[in-house]
């Protein structure tokens, strides 16, 4: 099968790029071994601060509402973080203060969230908090509560939170919620925020992150309703290069038949979504071999302290000024690296999910600066 | 001396396991049924476990459809069904119910049904015949039966073996028990496309039931018994020389996948070979074959993708050959579990849990009114009939329909 372009990794960059090239009209398909690391996001998009109208036209056509102000978010332990271009369900304070008095409100036998945690935190910074359960019967008999299931209740039967919750207020000025509400009805997030008397602040929940599925959700509708094709659950094993062109890639589900295009962009992710592999020896990228930049030394690939920033995070593939992935030293004429498999090694860019946007539309750029055959 | 990781391997990948959750928010019976552990915890936790201790075996298993949407989701290719699926081969060691049984009968009950097809069909569709059912077998009575053909494909097909014999080129069909018994039209469409190809059908020798009904409902030896059989069928029409092709996503999965994977019948020489006809035609209109359609076929059609074709990763070409006939107005529906799973759905403990799961799809299609919804499953096409009343038929029959 042939499409205009190819793209491999089905994350946050692989769909960018996708969408920005859809919507010129070329012809892409997304191959993607699996889900990807907006099933772990925070909410807030990082390192991107003021949005260009770029990226605000990415989430507007997708249905993604986003927002920033200058400032700090609410981490899930009661901590605060630089503020960012975040998705709805996360706000956004000038100072790391929430409120006067907080009442935060979990679900009984929802093990995944933090609230006692939260409470200690928020405390130790001077706010009053207490902390309640709703005991709800749609959460009767479940043997394990994860925040999917919680969504896909709450995506019916919000309105008892609110009403529940409007009866546990008493002086407190903030409640907070986890995040695990509008995961197909994305409405519910400002609904809940209509219906209580008081500010409602959502906190992160352990994974999966409802507001990250959702956002996976909408970026690929967008990208099938323009015409993209999307193959879940096929991994690319390996690609026919011949003469540092790229021209055709291997899956494991099509197996012999292969898929051709003019361009490729490789959006694999990073080390947890084996985009790059590493063993006791060597660091490297599975499919195309290409040049990676690591330490030689194994011992320099980690820093033993749990907490300190890890070396192994910034190494990434190596690639010329308009992204072309290298190989031997050479880069590949028709091979673009974008997303988390660049590690640190574009640091202009930005990190997390910025780098991924920006290096898809610089991608999706180059590409469409060619014309289509 | 350290081993490398890569070279380490665990049964259905499961040490890959990172516990990163994700399969938990694909699995369509984690959503509706509070007793089910998820993919996670029946799967990859739970399995190492059962390994320490078999007691730690839990029956909730069983509620599982064994869609393996939760394997198209893992970021780290972990076999989750497959490992539910063997920790219930290998542990759960109660009896099989009589129900089951029956359920799981396709081609005996095909077999015997046939020759009393227009009995069978009345009888089953009797009120009284439902409530007895929904009584004694647990079947619940709100569905509704497929209903049996008098004459199997079989004997159609090997009627007209001469004349296919003449085409210059050959396939051979795994049809499975559905178009044999239940609804030989669908064999009938392959032919008339594969033939306007060029391309003469042949049966297989003998081939049996692919077992996947046997696999889900307890009766693994059997369904090992019959994998062999089919293997060897499959081994002699590959030896000829003759790809085999095939009209249900179920059976392509059960052929190429759940033998090895969960049966550990060895199928690696054919494997290759057995390919659902809707690749196979693609590929060979992309080699410059062509099909002359008629210029009066009009429909809105609803795409459906079978969890097991999604398994397979096969829905483009399905997709790809409806969008090429003219005058098809193509909608892709969102990829979600009808809920019926093959017998899943039919036993009365699960019927609830069935239709809630199917609801977001019956919504979508009730909201995107086709003239007619396209799927590769038999399955499906009773859940989906009997939810929202929109006629369903597999992409072969539709092309079959549309040729000039
Ligand atoms: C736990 C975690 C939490 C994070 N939280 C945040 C956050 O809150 N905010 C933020 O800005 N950033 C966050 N990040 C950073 C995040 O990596 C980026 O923001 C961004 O989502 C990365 O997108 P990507 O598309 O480059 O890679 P990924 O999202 O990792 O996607 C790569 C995809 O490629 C697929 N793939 C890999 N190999 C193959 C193959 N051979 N064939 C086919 N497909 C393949 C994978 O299955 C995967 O789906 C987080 C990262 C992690 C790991
Ligand atoms: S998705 Fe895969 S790796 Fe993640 S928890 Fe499930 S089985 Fe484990
Ligand atoms: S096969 Fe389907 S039902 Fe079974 S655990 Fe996986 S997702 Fe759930």
């Amino acid at each position: 099968m042939r499409y205009d372009t190819v793209i491999i990794g089905g994350g946050l960059a692989g769909l960018a790029a996708g969408i920005s090239l859809q919507k010129e009209g070329r012809s892409c398909a997304i191959v993607s071994t699996g889900q990807n690391a907006l099933h772990f996001f925070s909410g807030t998009f990082e390192s991107i601060q003021e949005p260009d109208q770029r990226i605000l036209d990415l989430f507007n056509g997708a249905g993604i509402h986003v927002h920033y102000k200058k400032g700090v978010r609410l981490m899930p332990l009661g901590s605060f973080r630089e503020s960012g271009l975040s998705l709805e369900d996360v706000s956004l304070f000038p100072t790391p203060k929430i409120g006067r008095k907080v009442l935060i409100v979990n679900f009984t036998g929802y093990h995944d969230f933090f609230s006692a945690f939260l409470a200690e935190g928020l405390e130790k910074q001077g706010m009053e908090c207490r902390i309640r359960f709703l005991n709800l019967p749609e959460f009767a008999n479940f043997s394990a509560m994860r925040s999917v299931q919680i969504a896909r209740k709450m995506d019916i039967a919000w309105e008892k939170v609110v009403q529940e919750v409007r009866l546990l207020i008493k002086d407190e000025d903030t409640v907070v919620l986890p995040q695990v509400f509008g995961l197909r009805e994305t409405a519910v997030v400002s609904r809940i925020r209509q219906g209580i008397p008081a500010q409602v602040v959502f906190a992160g929940t352990m994974p999966p992150s409802v507001p990250g599925i959702r956002t996976q959700m909408q970026l690929k509708q967008r990208f099938e309703v323009l015409g993209g094709t999307y193959l879940m659950g096929d991994r690319v094993l390996k690609a026919h290069v011949h003469d540092g062109v790229v021209h055709s890639i291997v899956t494991k589900n099509l197996d012999q038949h292969y898929l051709e295009a003019d361009s490729f962009i490789l959006a694999t992710g990073g080390f947890f979504s084996k985009g790059l592999k590493s063993n006791p020896f060597q660091v490297s990228e599975p499919i195309f071999g290409l040049d990676v930049e690591y330490a030689l030394d194994r011992n320099q690939w980690y820093n033993p302290s749990f907490a300190a920033d890890q070396p192994y995070m910034a190494y990434g593939v190596k690639t010329d000024a308009q992204l072309k992935a290298l190989r031997q030293g050479e880069s590949l004429k028709n091979l673009y690296a974008i997303g988390s498999i660049l590690g640190q090694s574009h640091p202009e860019l930005g990190s997390g999910a910025g780098l991924a946007i920006r290096s898809a539309f610089a991608a999706a750029d180059d590409i469409l600066s060619t014309p289509s055959v | 001396m350290m081993k490398p990781q890569e070279f380490t391997e665990s049964r259905h990948n499961f040490e890959e396991c990172t516990k990163c959750t994700v399969c938990t928010a694909y699995c369509p019976v984690l959503q509706v049924n509070p007793l089910y552990p998820g993919p996670k915890q029946a799967g990859p936790d739970g399995e190492r476990l059962r390994l320490k201790d078999p007691y730690f075996f839990n029956y909730a298993l069983k509620y599982c459809l064994n869609c393996k949407r939760c394997e198209v989701a893992c970021p780290s290719e972990v076999n989750v069904a497959d490992l539910i699926q063997s920790a219930r081969i290998r542990y759960d060691k109660s009896p099989t119910k009589l129900r089951d049984r029956i359920l799981a009968s396709t081609d005996l009950m095909g077999t015997l049904a046939r020759p009393v097809a227009p009995i069978v069909n009345g009888v089953t569709s009797l009120g009284i015949t439902k409530t007895a059912m929904d009584a004694f077998l647990k079947i619940d009575r709100q569905r509704t039966f497929p209903t049996y053909s008098m004459q199997s494909f079989e004997h159609w097909l090997h009627r007209r073996r001469k004349e296919q014999a003449a085409f210059p080129e050959q396939v051979a069909y795994f049809h499975g028990c559905y178009v044999n018994y239940n609804y030989p039209q669908l064999g009938k469409d392959l032919v008339k496309v594969l033939n306007a190809l060029g391309v003469g059908v042949q049966l297989l020798e003998k081939e049996k039931c692919c077992g996947i009904a046997l696999i889900t409902n307890g009766l693994s030896a059997q369904a090992t018994r019959q994998a062999r059989h089919n293997v060897a069928a499959l081994g002699k029409a590959v030896d000829a020389g003759l790809k085999v092709v095939t009209t249900s996503s179920t059976c392509t999965l059960t052929l190429r996948d759940e033998y090895p994977g969960v049966l550990q019948v060895d199928n690696s020489a054919v494997r290759d070979s057995i390919l659902m006809a809707t690749r196979f035609i693609f590929e060979k209109l992309e080699k410059g074959a062509t099909l002359r359609f008629r210029p009066d076929f009009h429909k809105k059609i609803a795409y459906h993708t079978p969890c097991h074709l999604e398994k397979l990763g096969w829905g483009i070409f399905s997709e790809r050959l409806l969008r090429m006939i003219p005058g098809v107005e193509f909608v892709m529906l969102d990829s979600a579990c009808c809920g019926i799973a093959g017998t899943y759905g039919f036993k009365k403990e699960n019927y609830q849990a069935s239709q809630e799961i199917g609801a977001a799809l019956f919504d979508q299609i009730k909201a995107v009114n086709p003239d007619l919804v396209a799927c590769d499953c038999e399955t499906c096409k009773w859940q989906i009939e009997m939810s929202t009343g929109y006629p369903v038929a597999n992409p072969i029959s539709i092309l079959a329909e549309a040729l000039e």
